[in-house]
């Protein structure tokens, strides 16, 4: 049988050029003057002394706000890179023949993950503290007067099987765990894929559906628990059962916008020639249908706790729905994660055609930023937060870095996974 | 309708003798009035030339009927009609409103969806449908022509394109309704 695959260049690599590198540089050292500026105008402006729920009763620092920006894109650009991996897994267990030439593209996403790891844990250990309520000894202290029962009862999924508001060696036990988790298993389908290119055949693959099945186990419960470690417990009294589905959602919908993006990018540079709209289709379906995912889980975590009115539970909206600094983002993150691009990619043509695909994987990678931002901001800073130069410094700063690392890893491999048994049934694909 | 028509039938074996058939057909300038097969046949549709369907759009207008109704439903009880006090919520509060107003848009866009797709391919429960060969549910492909529709055309020399595009046979069928 003739292979119609065999037409196209499949030894094609990404070309990461100087002056893609120059244009991204370009963003990062706008990112970096704006992140200068917002420090600047943060220490001459000082903050109101105003304590927040739970701030903990310290006067407010302006490396307080810069501490939580780190935070937000720690978490939220670790998110991207392991969705990457994520879907990637997805595509090999699934046994999915659709994506195949892609699925080059969502692994290079998983580069990140070594810099995110070093990221992840060094400002963990300088700046925990004031992100952090629960890691605070005097709560866990009986005698004293800020001791707290409810944070007490909760102190051992820190502590433990140290003393209570010692060192958290468990929190730490665990972010170390699932980042040399993720790193291997990222590092092992690189490892496959490039054995894949030099000596071809099925056992490859075979392989890396073992492999794939292995890591969504464990992405399973490693996301889960790492949305309750880095993001819930700074609200340290405040809990949701849903919360481990809502930070993965967040994660998943930017992590294939981002995909989504690269890809339309890799065709209008003219790499993946055998990419057509049928791909891009599927693609758009993903981010469309993932959207409204996040949306029912936003809504049902929100229509719950504001039905029942249980005060340790509403006071999670209450802190932001009557904020005058995060009221109205709360309505920005619906209309941007939801309403536009339901609305926008509901047609099939809008799937299907690159510009409007663009617009609405811009938009929610944005959009997905200020849902982390409104995880984050209200529990750390309290009144002291907002959105200003220091925020869009930061995400364009670790932005453009991520962008420099994911594409300078898919420059060093192939593009396309030539030796992929499913090629030519990829390239067949109509919908 | 009160009318006959007068079909004519081409018969064939093999689903690539088909489209090949159908894009032949085509273009010697007959009209086709529609291709019967016992299975699904990939690319047949886009081989006929075939229109997008306009059913989404059905389903959008209904969905939106559905989303309306809902609203205006419970807006209307629970505002003016029985006005309850339920957990301290305001009578009219939008928040409860969106699951029911959810569930009303899509049991109404999926059942009118339903409906406009059996009304639209006459599958009333009434419907007398035509049979044109019996042998289309087990191993024939049929393409009938209308002559009505292709009138400035020859009946001899559509049968004529019929059989040299590959037909097995060639037959007349007609109804009386």
């Amino acid at each position: 049988m003739a292979h119609e695959v065999q037409n196209f260049n499949l030894d094609q690599k990404f070309d990461f050029t100087a002056g893609i590198k120059k244009s991204i540089m370009t963003v990062l050292l706008i990112g970096a003057a704006l992140l200068v500026v917002g420090i600047v105008l943060a220490m001459m402006g000082g903050g109101h002394a105003e304590e927040g729920a739970e701030a903990g009763g310290h006067a407010f620092h302006w490396y307080q706000r810069l501490f939580a920006n780190i935070w937000i894109n720690n978490v939220y650009f670790t998110g991207i890179a392991i969705v990457g991996v994520f879907f990637f897994a997805i595509q090999y267990a699934a046994q999915a023949g659709w994506s195949a030439p892609i699925t080059r593209v969502m692994l290079a996403f998983g580069n990140w993950l070594p810099i995110a790891a070093i990221l992840m844990v060094a400002s963990f250990f300088l700046m925990g503290h004031d992100l952090f309520h629960w890691w605070h000894a005097e709560l866990f202290d009986k005698a004293s007067p800020e001791y707290d029962s409810i944070i007490d009862g909760k102190g051992a999924f820190f502590y433990w099987p140290m003393e209570k508001g010692t060192f958290p060696i468990f929190y730490i036990a665990r972010m170390v765990i699932f980042f040399g988790f993720w790193v291997f298993f990222f590092s092992k389908f690189k490892k496959i894929a490039a054995a894949e290119d030099q000596l071809g055949g099925t056992s490859h693959w075979f392989k890396m559906r073992s492999w794939s099945a292995y890591f969504l186990v464990f992405f399973a419960v490693s996301s889960s628990i790492s949305a309750w470690d880095w993001v819930m417990s700074i609200d340290t009294h405040w809990f949701s059962t849903l919360f481990g589905w809502y930070v993965f959602a967040s994660w998943f919908v930017a992590g294939l916008s981002s995909i989504t993006l690269l890809v339309i990018f890799l065709k209008g540079k003219g790499y993946l020639e055998m990419v057509n709209e049928n791909h891009v289709h599927d693609l758009g379906k993903f981010v469309f249908g993932f959207s409204i995912f996040w949306t029912y889980l936003w809504f049902s975590q929100f229509l719950l706790i504001y039905y029942a009115n249980i005060p340790e539970e509403s006071v999670y909206f209450i802190e932001r729905l009557e904020s005058d600094v995060y009221g109205g983002f709360i309505f920005v993150n619906i209309v941007m994660n939801f309403v536009l691009p339901f609305l926008v990619l509901m047609t099939r043509d809008a799937k299907r055609h690159g510009i409007f695909l663009k617009l609405v994987c811009t938009l929610l990678i944005v959009g997905h930023w200020v849902d982390f931002f409104l995880m984050v901001q209200p529990g750390t800073l309290g009144h002291n937060g907002g959105i200003g130069f220091m925020e869009i410094g930061t995400f364009l700063v670790y932005g453009s870095a991520v962008a420099l690392v994911v594409l300078g890893g898919l420059a060093k491999g192939n593009l396309i996974p030539k030796n992929h048994p499913m090629l030519e049934e990829s390239y067949h694909h109509h919908i | 309708m009160e009318r006959d028509t007068h079909f004519v039938l081409g018969v064939y074996e093999d689903e690539d003798v088909l489209m090949n058939a159908v894009k032949q057909v085509r273009s010697s300038g007959v009209k086709i009035h529609e291709v019967y097969s016992p299975y699904p046949v990939h690319g047949l549709e886009h081989a006929l030339g075939y229109k997008r369907s306009r059913l989404p759009i059905a389903a959008f207008l209904f969905g939106m009927l559905g989303t309306s109704l809902a609203l205006t439903m419970q807006f209307y009880m629970m505002k003016f009609d029985w006005p309850m006090i339920i957990g301290g919520k305001d009578f009219a509060a939008f928040p409860d409103f969106i699951p029911v107003s959810f569930e009303m848009t899509v049991l109404l866009a999926a059942f009118g969806m339903v409906g406009v797709f059996m009304v639209s391919s006459n599958l009333k429960p009434w419907a007398q449908p035509r049979i044109f060969d019996l042998r289309i549910t087990d191993d024939k492909h049929v393409m009938a022509i209308d002559l009505a529709v292709n009138s400035g055309m020859d009946e001899e020399k559509i049968k004529e394109i019929l059989s040299s595009s590959g037909a097995s046979e060639v037959n007349n069928k007609s109804f009386d309704e």
